[in-house]
């Protein structure tokens, strides 16, 4: 195993699955929670990756984080606008957003396809600073992207148990009782979604410090790649409390990028990467139905005499 | 107090499946009044409760509730200070939340500020909660952390009963909440109904399709036919009727048996 996976294939592993699991968490509110799938999601992480770079350009890392949960929220809006107040269905919602999303993001970046942040001050590069000592050097990118993604989980999973929390997933679970409960399930559907965004544009702005870098395609597939966290962290943690559906998901995560990193270990090359990933996604959605039906099966095959009844029936015809 | 003024509803205006669901329809409760609505199918009974909690706009007429015109109120506001029950018991609860968080969803109707938002279920909430339940003699106060979808229909269905009344409702909508029960369990969850109706004086519309309930519930019976109200009778000449004069007076008004592939004559 050694050989397969060098602490520093781990270390970044357990880096980018902690930076995107936000995102997976941010499809854990739109699609396991409210039931509804974002499409909208891999234009936002741009967005977020973009403005994030813009304002860390100008000298404010900190401020761009929450400059491009803003966008995010915006971005969210406006997609829960198009679904609850216009009439979209919440697929083309996702799309007509994301479609729009592509112009944005360009023109945040300046009408240039990519922005570099060598010479900017990140999170990262300023946390570097603050303590000399060997093993920070090269544990302190996990440690901050660690601590962030801990903090939003504690905080989403306290927000998902108060009344507005309860009223969203409720949303999700049962509009029929959510309107019979006095909740305008629209505005959980708002609410929900501009979180989500938030979150999927914070994850984008993490990255973008993380690689000192921002491309106009870096949110290609994300969708895809959020939802196969989100569904492997789902499968291996079940059902259970708020916070351990959050911590499923995070988990979820970092085994995505252990199993990419263990492709890329095994000379898959770079292009197939996305193939890779819709086969990953593809097996950890069946899994949970394969696994149903293989007990069927298995319970079938230790009941030989209804089996052999079948057979001889089948013969006579 | 319900009252309602002149009701019209058309579906599908101006073409071929054009069908008017509720035509003209006048009626009036008086607080504490519990009326039990029979028809035939499509008969408007459903079709009126959804005028009443705001699922479609009327073309005509006015609905006034405790006072207020809701006519125009929007749906998530007006079921504020109505409780609905339906037919079928997995629609009232959220079956992948816990029992307790779905008696909390419930009891946000009784908050009227908006920082309610952020402040999570109180210890206070909880055992107040768990007494609730206890009424029900299910068991249920055990099982408060556990997800609504494991209970079975007829614990669903007494749970939503709690849940609807647990903020007084000026009006509580039962649309055939025990039809979809097992005899047993519909019989338990009807007595926990006429419990709380009596004990809280609420003002009730119940539709039923069990013509013994229809006489013996409440205190006023409603027939309706083709979106119309055809026969309505309560007091003395309530008591004196018999399933049989329920039936002839339908099909005196109506001008046609009462067809109901449900219909129930006998206890």
């Amino acid at each position: 195993m050694s050989a397969i996976f060098t602490l520093s294939i781990l270390q970044s592993a357990l880096e980018l699955g902690c930076i995107y699991s936000l995102v997976a968490l941010a499809l854990f509110i739109s699609f396991s929670i409210l039931n509804i799938a974002d499409l909208s999601t891999d234009g936002c992480f741009t967005l977020g990756c973009a403005v994030g770079a813009m304002v860390t350009l100008s000298g404010h890392p900190y401020l761009a984080l929450f400059a491009a949960m803003g966008a995010g929220i915006c971005s969210g809006f406006i997609t829960a606008f198009l679904q609850t107040r216009m009439g979209v269905p919440s697929i083309l919602a996702g799309i007509i957003v994301n479609t729009g999303l592509y112009t944005v993001n360009i023109a945040v970046m300046g009408f240039s396809s990519n922005v570099n942040l060598f010479a900017s001050d990140t999170i990262f590069s300023l946390a570097k600073d603050k303590v000399q000592a060997s093993w920070y050097d090269s544990w302190y990118k996990l440690l901050i992207v660690l601590a962030i993604v801990l903090v939003i989980g504690i905080l989403l999973s306290w927000f998902l148990n108060t009344r507005l929390g309860l009223s969203i997933r409720a949303t999700g679970d049962n509009e029929h009782m959510v309107r019979a409960s006095s909740i305008n399930p629209l505005f959980m559907i708002t609410v929900g979604l501009c979180v989500a965004n938030a979150l999927t544009a914070l994850s984008g702005a993490i990255l973008g410090q993380y690689q000192k870098s921002c491309d106009i395609n870096l949110g290609t597939g994300m969708v895809t790649i959020a939802l196969a966290s989100l569904i492997i962290g789902e499968t291996i943690i079940g059902k259970g409390g708020m916070f351990q559906r959050v911590i499923g998901v995070i988990l979820g995560s970092c085994l995505y990028r252990f199993i990419v990193a263990l492709a890329l270990r095994l000379n898959v090359p770079a292009e197939a990467l996305k193939l890779v990933s819709a086969i990953i996604v593809a097996i950890a959605i069946s899994f949970p139905y394969l696994k149903e039906k293989s007990r069927f099966y298995k319970m079938r095959s230790n009941n030989p005499g209804i089996n052999r009844k079948e057979e001889n029936t089948n013969v006579s015809h | 107090m319900l009252v309602i003024d002149s009701v019209s509803k058309t579906f599908n205006p101006g073409t071929v499946n054009e069908k008017k669901a509720l035509d003209n329809v006048s009626l009036s409760l008086a607080d504490g009044d519990f009326a039990t609505i029979v028809g035939s199918n499509g008969a408007g009974k459903s079709t009126l409760f959804n005028a009443i909690t705001g699922s479609f706009y009327v073309d005509e007429g006015r609905i006034i509730l405790g006072g207020d015109d809701i006519t125009y109120c929007k749906e998530h506001t007006r079921s504020k200070v109505i409780g609905h029950l339906f037919q079928d018991p997995l629609k009232g609860t959220a079956p992948h939340m816990t029992i307790e968080e779905n008696m909390a969803l419930a009891y946000l109707r009784a908050s009227t500020s908006r920082h309610a938002y952020f402040s999570r279920i109180s210890a206070k909430e909880k055992a107040k909660f768990r007494e609730q339940l206890s009424l029900l003699d299910m068991g249920l106060e055990d099982r408060m952390k556990q997800p609504v979808g494991l209970l079975s229909g007829g614990q669903r269905q007494a749970l939503t009963l709690l849940m609807a009344t647990m903020v007084t409702p000026r009006i509580l909508l039962l649309d055939e909440h025990t039809a979809a029960l097992d005899p047993a369990t519909a019989d338990k969850v009807l007595a926990l109904t006429e419990k709380i109706i009596a004990e809280r004086n609420i003002t009730c519309l119940m539709v039923t399709h069990n013509m013994h309930q229809a006489l013996s519930l409440g205190n006023r019976t409603l027939m309706m036919d083709g979106g119309r109200i055809v026969f309505h009778v309560s007091g003395d000449e309530r008591k004196k009727l018999s399933i049989d004069d329920l039936l002839d007076q339908f099909r005196i008004r109506a001008g046609k048996q009462l067809d109901n592939d449900r219909i129930l004559l006998s206890k």
